[in-house]
């Protein structure tokens, strides 16, 4: 389960509808707790590279996850999860995003089109990695 | 030497909870290995089926990406430390991957596909990718049968067949696929009902029609390989550029005797067919399979390297047969292999491409697909019957016929000279000029080299060619006379 606010969830959707026809992207900064995770900030990674996006997949770079971490660490919270845009497409992941993503953490899709955000579901892949699984969201 | 590993947050759970781990090493390979032995469940999130790192898996050494370095053989000393950090990728959106997730197998497929599955290499990942896949098949000729038949076994799930001929006596030589009961059949029939017989769990398309410049774009569109079987010079260019123009790999065969080749022509990624072969050989100069000749046993070891390599490309395997160009020898059983590179001036995968759609490969080619050439001067010719006819009438002519001794004895027409085409000119003088010459060979090819070769070296009496040479000869006159 992810515990996520309404302000942080309009952050993403505002990102996802700012950035289209591009996807957006960004880390969920908060604490793994015992009954799941708790997201208290969102940390766009900016697309500065929104051309060659388009053909790089890759949307942030280990680089940028290495100082969101250390930007989380200073306000001793923990990286819980990545949120991206699906740009006229629906918010489930595909079988690309399967093969490149880890348990544990929330994967946060956001469906977008030219002037509004819709659907918006997190994911958490199943340990064996066979699949993804929808993960309870729970809007605080 | 004693190394320190940082766990990522997600993947403690897979370390009994601990966020580092010292491990003794001496590559950074070798630290992830003691990682994985001691935390086996930590090693499927690191590593591919393949036992590759996975690509989104970056491990940093005192913060310097190994891959920069010498990869896991780079050494580690005592006190290092080593981040794993993922690169996280993102989106079903992009390319043609949408929706493009792979089907699940059946029970039954699973116990059918088993020798594939217990292997890692294939697993049950690759063996869902195969059954994901589609492939087109130009041609169900030598190539083409044991290439399907590979195909079909390993559970490609989609296999499109492109033939127009029907199965002849002579095929069975070497096209395993076909058999006596399907003579006269279409052979997309018959090929269609082997390879089901094969698999009942795939699909297969037929197309039978004679693979153009007008419909290989629209065919090869619907497939993710194209597998080149032909055994002629137009379709094989034609098949180069409409892989290169739709960005398809080519899976190339060719035989003729006993000599085979084998590569994959893939523009994206090393050298086309023209990058080897920028012009196709004059008409002519390369005898096809039906004058020369071939061992049947080769097409089915060169048919099975193309269906191998088909596999591993739609596996994501490494070392394929790109930029190298395979060659058999089966008499001598020796292989051997080409460097090929990409010619940065090719004409169609090159830097500044001047063949941006399909041409008429036939012209391209100095002849029509599956035609004789024609000499440069006019031939006298005449037909079976009629050369009959002549006989009975008890006219005063020669035959000569130019074919070899081994030909010769599989059958004959009576009453003819052999001097075989290597020999024609040297033996000349055997060859009254006083009286009319007709030269035969098999199928009328030879033969009409032959009379170009004897008016070059000056031989003054009349020469007429014998039209379908003694093939036409069984059909139309003495059926007694094998034909080959």
């Amino acid at each position: 389960m992810i515990k996520i606010d309404q302000k942080q969830l309009d952050r993403i959707r505002e990102h996802g509808v700012r950035d289209y026809p591009y996807e957006c992207c960004g880390l969920l900064l908060g604490r793994y707790g015992a009954d799941g995770k708790v997201v208290t900030e969102t940390y766009p990674i900016s697309n500065a590279r929104e051309e060659s996006a388009k053909r790089n997949r890759f949307l942030i770079e280990p680089h940028e996850l290495m100082r969101g971490e250390r930007y989380a660490l200073d306000k001793d919270l923990e990286v819980v999860g990545f949120y991206h845009s699906h740009p006229d497409s629906p918010a489930v992941p595909s079988q690309y995003d399967l093969e490149h993503a880890w348990p544990t953490y929330s994967y946060i899709i956001v469906s977008t089109t030219a002037d509004a955000a819709n659907d918006l579901f997190s994911w958490e892949q199943e340990p064996d990695r066979s699949r993804f699984n929808q993960e309870e969201l729970q809007c605080q | 030497m004693p190394v320190t590993i940082s766990i990522p947050a997600p993947l403690r759970q897979f370390a009994a909870g601990q966020s580092q781990i010292v491990v003794e090493a001496k590559t950074a390979g070798e630290a992830l290995d003691q990682l994985t032995s001691t935390h086996s469940a930590l090693r499927r999130h690191l590593f591919n089926d393949q036992n590759v790192l996975r690509n989104f898996v970056n491990v940093y050494l005192n913060d310097e990406d190994i891959r920069h370095a010498s990869g896991p053989a780079t050494p580690v000393k005592d006190g290092d430390t080593i981040m794993i950090v993922p690169s996280i990728a993102g989106g079903a959106v992009i390319e043609n991957e949408v929706g493009k997730s792979l089907p699940e197998l059946s029970n039954e497929e699973i116990m059918r596909y088993s020798r594939h599955l217990i292997m890692p290499e294939v697993g049950m990942q690759g063996q869902r990718r195969l059954k994901a896949a589609s492939v087109l098949m130009i041609g169900t000729g030598g190539l083409g049968a044991p290439l399907g038949m590979y195909l079909a076994a390993a559970g490609v799930g989609r296999i499109g067949i492109v033939d127009f001929d029907v199965v002849e006596e002579s095929n069975l030589q070497r096209q395993i696929i076909h058999g006596t009961k399907d003579l006269g059949r279409r052979k997309i029939e018959s090929a269609r009902d082997r390879l089901r017989d094969i698999n009942p769990h795939i699909e297969i398309e037929t197309h039978e029609s004679r693979l153009t410049s007008q419909n290989a774009m629209r065919l090869f569109r619907n497939y993710d390989i194209v597998v080149d079987g032909t055994d002629n010079f137009p379709t094989r260019y034609l098949v180069n550029d409409a892989c290169v123009l739709s960005g398809k790999p080519n899976v190339y065969g060719s035989i003729f005797r006993f000599e085979g080749q084998a590569s994959v022509f893939w523009a994206e990624k090393g050298a086309c067919y023209r990058c080897l072969y920028p012009e196709p050989p004059p008409p002519g100069l390369v005898p096809s399979c039906a004058e020369g000749g071939v061992l049947g046993v080769l097409p089915g070891i060169v048919g099975a390297i193309q269906a191998n390599e088909t596999i591993k490309i739609i596996l994501g395997a490494e070392d394929l047969l790109i930029n190298r160009l395979l060659l058999f020898d089966a008499w001598t059983m020796k292989f051997r292999e080409f460097k090929l590179r990409k010619d940065p001036k090719c004409p169609v995968c090159g830097e500044q491409p001047t063949i941006k759609e399909l041409i008429d490969y036939e012209e391209f080619c100095g002849m029509a697909a599956h035609q004789t050439p024609q000499p440069e001067s006019k031939l006298d010719e005449i037909s079976a019957t009629e050369l009959n006819a002549r006989r009975l009438r008890g006219e005063r002519i020669q035959i000569v016929d130019v074919r070899e001794p081994h030909e010769f004895e599989i059958a004959r027409i009576p009453g003819t000279k052999l001097i075989p085409l290597g020999h024609v000119v040297s033996r000349m003088n055997e060859i009254d000029p006083e009286v009319e010459t007709i030269v035969h060979c098999k199928g009328g090819v030879r033969s009409a080299k032959a009379i170009e070769a004897l008016k070059r070296a000056g031989f003054q009496g009349r020469l007429i060619n014998l039209k379908g040479g003694i093939t036409a000869w069984s059909e139309d006159v003495d059926p007694r006379v094998a034909k080959y």
